[in-house]
C-alpha cells in the first residue's frame, strides 16, 4: 500500500513515561461499557431500576428458564443508534446478535447475547483535549449491544455465594476505542467526553458509582522511536503487548491503574523480559494491578450467531430521522455559546458540563447579558449547589428570577454585592428580585447631582489628599472608596469614578 | 357406540360426533383415559393430567353447541414432553430437569387450550429430542404398537416424538403435538402408520418449547389422518411476538383446502432420495404413490437436489452447535437436578457433577460435538462451512421449486426397527435414519409424512411430501388426495392391553 508523506510526530510531554533508559509513549485503548438508558432490559420486559430488592427485576427470560426466548427491545436499538450518531459513527443498517458462551452463575443462559461479527455501530470519532490543552481526535472502532451479567456476591458468607439477577440482561453498549489514547489524562477526558455526549443524548446516565458506566482499559507502552514508526506506518503490531485491566468504575482509579501498569511494563521491558498478554485487575488499596488470567487461560467463547434472533435491519430513513432529531451536542454548543453569549471558552465548558445547566444558561442568557448570566450561574448558583451538596435539578431558583436579577445588574440598579444578597435571599426564601431590591434597600444610587455633592464633600474634607493626588494618581481610588462609604455602599461605582476623575485630574 | 371404536375416530370424526351430541366430551375423554391406563407397556405417557382433562371435558360439554365453542372443543390431545405446560412436570425426558414444573405455558399448547382441546398428559420422547428411536429417554423407550408379522420383538416407534406417534397409533389420544428438528415428527409418524407434519420454520411459535436447535426446531401435529393434521395445524400456528423467528403470516383454514383436485400438480422425484434396495416393498409403495398421482392428473418431474448428500453431516454439525449453547442453562443453579457436592467443591464441580449426572450419553455426545465445532480454530472448518452448505441446500430447493410444486420422497430408509438394534456401536448408524427428513429442516420447508401401506414385515411405511415455504395448504391437500386413494388403515393388533 502506498503511504502518504510521513506523518508528523507530535508527542506531548503528558504522553511520555520515562524509563530508566528510554522514553516510552502510553498506548491506551478503552472498552467502555455503558448501560443503555431504558426502562426495560435488552431482551425482556423486566425493569432496569437500580437498587431494587435482589432478584426482583427478573423475567423468565433473564433467569434462563427452559423454552424462553429473547425478543429485542427496539428502544435499546434506537438508543445505540443515537449514541452512534452522537459520535459521528457509521450506522450499520444490518447487524446481528451473537452468543458468547461461558458458564457463570450470574449468567443464567450460559451465554451472553452480544454482537461480535456485525455490530450495530461502526467507526466514529470523539474529540478531547490533551493535558496541554491541545485538541485531539480519538477514533472509535465500534459500538455493539450486549446483555449485562448479573452479580455474584462472594463475601456475604464463607461457604455460599449469592447471585442477584436484577442486572442480568440490561442492555449495555460496549464502546471500543482505537488505541489512540496516549495518557492517563486523555483516558479520563475520553470517558468524560463520552459520558457527556451520552448524557446529552439521554442514552446512558453515566453513573459510574452505580456501575452504569464501566471500562476495561487496555494498556501497553511503546518506546518512543518505535512509536515514531507506528505513526508512519499505522502498524498496530508495533505498539507492543497489551494488558487489559478489567472492570474499572472510577476515573481516579483508571488514572492510577494506567500509571502503575505502564511503569510495570517499562520495568519488564527494560529488564529484557517479555510482557505477557493477560487480563489484570486493579487493586486500589495497594495501587497495583495483578493478573486475573493469561491469554492461554482465556475462555474460548465459541461465538456464533444467536439463532433465536433475526438480523437487525434498519431503514435509512429511520436513521436519518434520528440524526435530524439529535439534540445539540457539546462540541456544537461550546462555540455557539462563546459566540452568541460572548463568554469565555472556560465558562462555556463549565456551563455545558450538564445538559440541564446548559439549557438553564441559555434560558437566562438569551436577550439579557451572557457574561453576567455566566457569572451568576457559575459563581453564585453552582457555588451554592456545591456548598449544599445539591444536584442541579434541586436548584430552587427559576429562570424568571435569574433573568430579572441579570437585568437589575445590567441596568446597574444593584451592585454586584447587592446582587449577591438578592441571590441569597431567593435561594433561601424565594421572592421577586425587583421587589427585593427595595425591600432590602439595595437600589444603587445613580443620581449624578447627589453623587457629585458627595464627591465635593469628600474633596472639601480632605485637602491634604487632594494635594497628593496630583503626584500620585493612584489615590483616585481612595476618593472613590470614601464616596462609596459616604453613600452607604449604594452609589453606582461607575458614576463615582467618572465624577472623581473629572474633578481631580 | 363401543368405546374401542370411539377412540379410533381421530379429531375430525370426534368433533363431528360431539357437535351432533352423539357423544359427550366426558365420554370421549374417559374412553381415552381407559386406553391410557391399559397402555403402560407402551410407555408412551410419562405424566397424565386426567383430573384436568375431566374438568376440561365437563366444561367442553357445556360449551358445545353454543357460540363460545372453538375448533377443538372437547378433543383430547397428548403433549410431547418438550412443551412447557404450566404446573405440569416437564422434563424433556431428561434427568437434568428433574421435577421441573414450569410456571408458564408454551404458546403452542396455550393455543390448543384456547381452542378448548383437552390435555390428557405428557408424552415420552428422546431426551431433549435428541434421538431417532426414543431410546435416549430417561423414562426408557416407548414401544411401537406395531409388531412385525409373527414376531414379538419390541420395535421403536421412532424418535424423537416416539411417545406422540405411538400414542396416536395406539388410540391413546385423538392427536398429539410433536416437534421436528431433523425428522422427529415425520420419522415416528412413518414408523407407526400415522400422519406427521413439520410446518414451515416460523409457522408455530417456539416460545415455551424446550430448545434443542433453535434454527431447526418446529412444532407440528401427529395425527391419525391428513384432515386431523390440517385441523390441528391451524390451531397450533400463528405469529407470536414472543418468538422473534415466528412469521407474521396469516393462518389459512387448512381444512377447507382439502379435497381440491390436483390435476396439473407438478410432483418432483429427486434422484438423490432413492432407496438402496430398489426391489423392496418400500420402493413398490413409492411407485404406487407415483402412479396414483399420475392417475389424478399430476405431472411427475425428475429433479435433482445435488447437495443432498451433504445434508446429514451439515445437520449434525449445526444442530449440535446450537444445542451445546441452548443446553448450557442446565447448570444446577436455578432449577432441575443439582448434584450433591463435597465440602470443598466449587462452582466448577457443581457444573461438572450436575451435568455429568443429569445428561444422558447421546445428549452429552451432541454437546461435545457442538462445543467442538464452535471452538476457536474449528469454527471456520465446521460451523461456518456447514452454514455455507446449508445455503447451498436451500438454493437446491429454491431451484427445484421453480419446476415443481411438491417433492415426493420416502420418509425413512427402513420401517421401524427393533429396539437396541441400531447405533449401539456407531451413532452414525442411528443418524442415518434422518437422511430423507433432515434437508427440509435445513431449508426450513414444510414436509409431511403419511402412511402408504405395509412392507414385507407387515410394518407401516411412510412417504414424505416436501412443499415450498408456506405451502402447507397445497402440501396437505396433496397428502389428502393420496391418502384417500390409498385408504390405509391404522389398526395395529392390540397386544398391550
Amino acid at each position: 500500500m502506498r503511504r502518504e508523506a510521513k506523518k508528523k510526530m507530535n508527542i506531548e510531554k503528558s504522553q511520555l513515561v520515562k524509563g530508566a533508559k528510554n522514553d516510552f509513549v502510553f498506548v491506551i485503548g478503552l472498552e467502555v461499557h455503558a448501560q443503555v438508558r431504558s426502562n426495560s432490559k435488552l431482551f425482556s420486559g423486566a425493569s432496569t431500576e437500580f437498587g431494587a430488592e435482589p432478584n426482583s427485576n427478573v423475567s423468565f427470560i433473564d433467569a434462563g428458564m427452559p423454552g424462553m426466548l429473547p425478543v429485542v427491545n427496539s428502544f435499546c436499538i434506537e438508543q445505540a443508534v443515537k449514541t452512534g450518531l452522537g459520535i459521528n459513527a457509521e450506522i450499520n443498517l444490518i447487524s446481528r446478535f451473537d452468543r458468547k458462551n461461558y458458564f457463570y452463575p450470574d449468567l443464567p443462559q450460559g451465554y451472553q447475547i452480544s454482537q461480535l461479527y456485525e455490530p450495530i455501530v461502526g467507526k466514529g470519532i470523539i474529540s478531547i483535549q490533551t493535558e496541554e490543552k491541545l485538541s485531539k481526535k480519538v477514533g472509535i472502532e465500534r459500538i455493539h449491544l450486549e446483555q449485562d451479567a448479573g452479580k455474584s456476591i462472594h463475601d456475604m458468607d464463607p461457604t455460599t455465594s449469592f447471585v442477584d439477577l436484577n442486572r442480568t440482561g440490561i442492555a449495555l453498549m460496549e464502546i471500543v476505542s482505537k488505541p489512540e489514547i496516549n495518557s492517563p489524562f486523555e483516558a479520563v477526558e475520553y470517558i468524560k467526553k463520552l459520558r457527556l455526549i451520552m448524557r446529552y443524548l439521554e442514552t446512558c446516565d453515566g453513573n459510574m458509582q452505580e456501575g452504569s458506566l464501566r471500562a476495561d482499559v487496555n494498556v501497553s507502552v511503546c518506546e518512543i522511536n518505535t512509536y515514531q514508526k507506528f505513526i508512519e506506518t499505522g502498524d498496530y503490531d508495533l505498539l507492543g503487548t497489551r494488558c487489559e485491566i478489567k472492570n474499572m468504575n472510577s476515573l481516579k482509579f483508571i488514572q492510577q491503574a494506567i500509571n502503575f501498569e505502564a511503569r510495570r511494563q517499562i520495568k519488564l521491558k527494560e529488564a529484557g523480559k517479555e510482557i505477557a498478554q493477560e487480563t489484570r485487575l486493579y487493586d486500589p488499596s495497594k495501587n497495583q494491578t495483578r493478573p486475573l488470567r493469561s491469554k492461554e487461560d482465556a475462555h474460548d467463547y465459541r461465538y456464533f450467531p444467536c439463532p433465536d434472533l433475526l438480523n437487525i435491519e434498519l431503514k435509512r430513513g429511520w436513521v436519518d430521522k434520528i440524526r435530524d432529531d439529535l439534540p445539540e451536542l457539546p462540541d456544537q454548543k461550546i462555540p455557539r455559546f462563546i459566540n452568541d453569549f460572548n463568554i469565555t471558552p472556560y465558562d462555556a465548558e463549565v456551563i455545558i458540563a450538564e445538559k440541564a445547566t446548559a439549557d438553564f444558561f441559555e434560558a437566562i442568557a438569551t436577550n439579557t447579558d451572557g457574561k453576567i448570566a455566566a457569572n451568576l450561574l457559575i459563581n453564585e448558583l453552582f457555588g451554592r449547589l456545591n456548598k449544599d451538596s445539591l444536584s442541579f435539578n434541586e436548584n430552587p431558583t427559576t429562570v424568571e428570577q435569574m433573568r430579572e436579577l441579570i437585568n437589575l445588574i445590567q441596568k446597574d440598579e444593584v451592585s454586584s454585592k447587592g446582587a449577591k444578597e438578592i441571590f441569597d435571599h431567593i435561594w433561601n426564601s424565594g421572592g421577586n428580585p425587583t421587589d427585593l431590591v427595595d425591600k432590602l434597600g439595595l437600589r444603587q444610587v445613580q443620581d449624578t447631582s447627589f453623587i457629585e455633592q458627595m464627591v465635593d464633600d469628600v474633596i472639601k474634607e480632605n485637602p491634604a489628599q487632594v494635594d497628593k493626588v496630583k503626584s500620585n494618581p493612584k489615590l483616585i481610588g481612595w476618593f472613590v472608596g470614601q464616596v462609596m462609604k459616604k453613600s452607604g455602599g449604594k452609589a453606582d461605582p461607575k458614576i463615582i469614578n467618572k465624577i472623581v476623575n473629572e474633578k481631580l485630574t | 357406540m363401543s368405546e374401542v371404536k370411539l377412540t379410533q375416530l381421530g379429531i375430525k370424526d370426534s368433533r363431528d360426533l360431539l357437535n351432533k351430541k352423539e357423544i359427550s366430551a366426558t365420554e370421549l375423554t374417559n374412553a381415552y383415559i381407559q386406553n391410557i391406563e391399559e397402555s403402560s407397556k407402551l410407555n408412551a405417557f410419562i405424566e397424565t393430567t386426567f383430573d384436568k382433562a375431566l374438568m376440561q371435558a365437563s366444561k367442553a360439554d357445556k360449551i358445545i353447541g353454543t357460540d363460545s365453542q372453538k375448533s377443538l372443543c372437547g378433543i383430547p390431545l397428548g403433549i410431547k414432553d418438550l412443551f412447557c405446560c404450566k404446573n405440569v412436570k416437564t422434563q424433556a425426558a431428561s434427568d437434568i430437569l428433574e421435577n421441573f414444573i414450569p410456571p408458564y405455558e408454551s404458546t403452542v399448547t396455550q393455543k390448543l387450550w384456547n381452542e378448548q382441546a383437552i390435555m390428557l398428559g405428557k408424552l415420552n420422547m428422546d431426551e431433549f429430542a435428541m434421538g431417532s428411536s426414543n431410546e435416549t429417554s430417561t423414562y426408557g423407550p416407548v414401544i411401537n404398537p406395531w409388531k412385525s408379522t409373527g414376531s414379538h420383538d419390541s420395535l421403536t416407534p421412532g424418535g424423537s416424538s416416539g411417545g406422540s406417534s405411538a400414542a396416536v397409533a395406539a388410540n391413546l389420544c385423538t392427536g398429539a403435538t410433536g416437534t421436528d428438528t431433523g425428522g422427529s415428527i415425520r420419522q415416528p409418524a412413518s414408523f407407526t402408520g400415522t400422519v406427521g407434519l413439520k410446518p414451515t420454520y416460523g409457522r408455530c411459535s417456539r416460545w415455551g418449547i424446550i430448545a434443542f436447535a433453535s434454527s431447526f426446531d418446529q412444532a407440528g401435529p401427529i395425527t391419525k389422518n391428513v384432515t386431523d393434521s390440517a385441523i390441528m395445524l391451524k390451531a397450533m400456528s400463528g405469529f407470536d411476538p414472543l418468538d422473534s423467528t415466528s412469521a407474521k403470516i396469516d393462518v389459512p383454514d387448512y381444512e377447507q383446502e382439502l379435497g381440491k383436485d390436483i390435476k396439473g400438480l407438478r410432483v418432483g422425484l429427486a434422484k438423490e432420495y432413492s432407496l438402496q434396495n430398489g426391489d423392496s416393498e418400500a420402493n413398490r409403495k413409492l411407485e404406487e404413490a407415483i402412479k396414483i398421482f399420475k392417475n389424478m392428473g399430476a405431472e411427475i418431474v425428475e429433479v435433482s437436489l445435488p447437495h443432498t448428500e451433504f445434508a446429514l453431516p451439515t445437520y449434525y454439525v449445526l444442530a449440535p452447535a446450537e444445542a451445546s449453547s441452548n443446553l448450557a442453562r442446565y447448570d444446577g443453579v436455578r432449577y432441575g437436578h443439582r448434584a450433591k457436592l463435597d465440602t470443598n467443591d466449587s462452582i466448577l464441580e457443581l457444573y461438572e457433577k450436575t451435568r455429568s449426572e443429569g445428561f444422558g450419553t447421546e445428549v452429552k455426545r451432541r454437546i461435545l460435538i457442538g462445543t467442538y465445532v464452535l471452538s476457536s480454530g474449528y469454527y471456520d472448518a465446521y460451523y461456518k462451512r456447514a452454514q455455507k452448505v446449508r445455503s447451498l441446500i436451500k438454493n437446491d430447493f429454491d431451484e427445484v421449486f421453480k419446476k415443481v410444486d411438491i417433492i415426493l420422497t420416502p420418509t425413512t430408509p427402513t420401517s421401524a426397527f427393533p429396539l437396541g438394534s441400531k447405533g449401539t456401536q456407531d451413532p452414525v448408524e442411528m443418524y442415518m435414519n434422518d437422511i430423507f427428513t433432515v434437508p427440509a429442516n435445513l431449508a426450513g420447508l414444510p414436509a409431511i409424512s403419511l402412511p402408504v401401506g405395509l412392507d414385507e414385515l407387515g410394518l407401516p411405511l411412510g412417504v414424505q411430501l416436501i412443499g415450498n415455504n408456506w405451502q402447507e395448504p397445497l402440501l396437505l391437500n396433496t397428502a389428502f388426495n393420496l391418502e384417500n386413494t390409498l385408504a390405509f388403515e391404522n389398526n395395529p393388533k392390540k397386544w398391550w392391553a
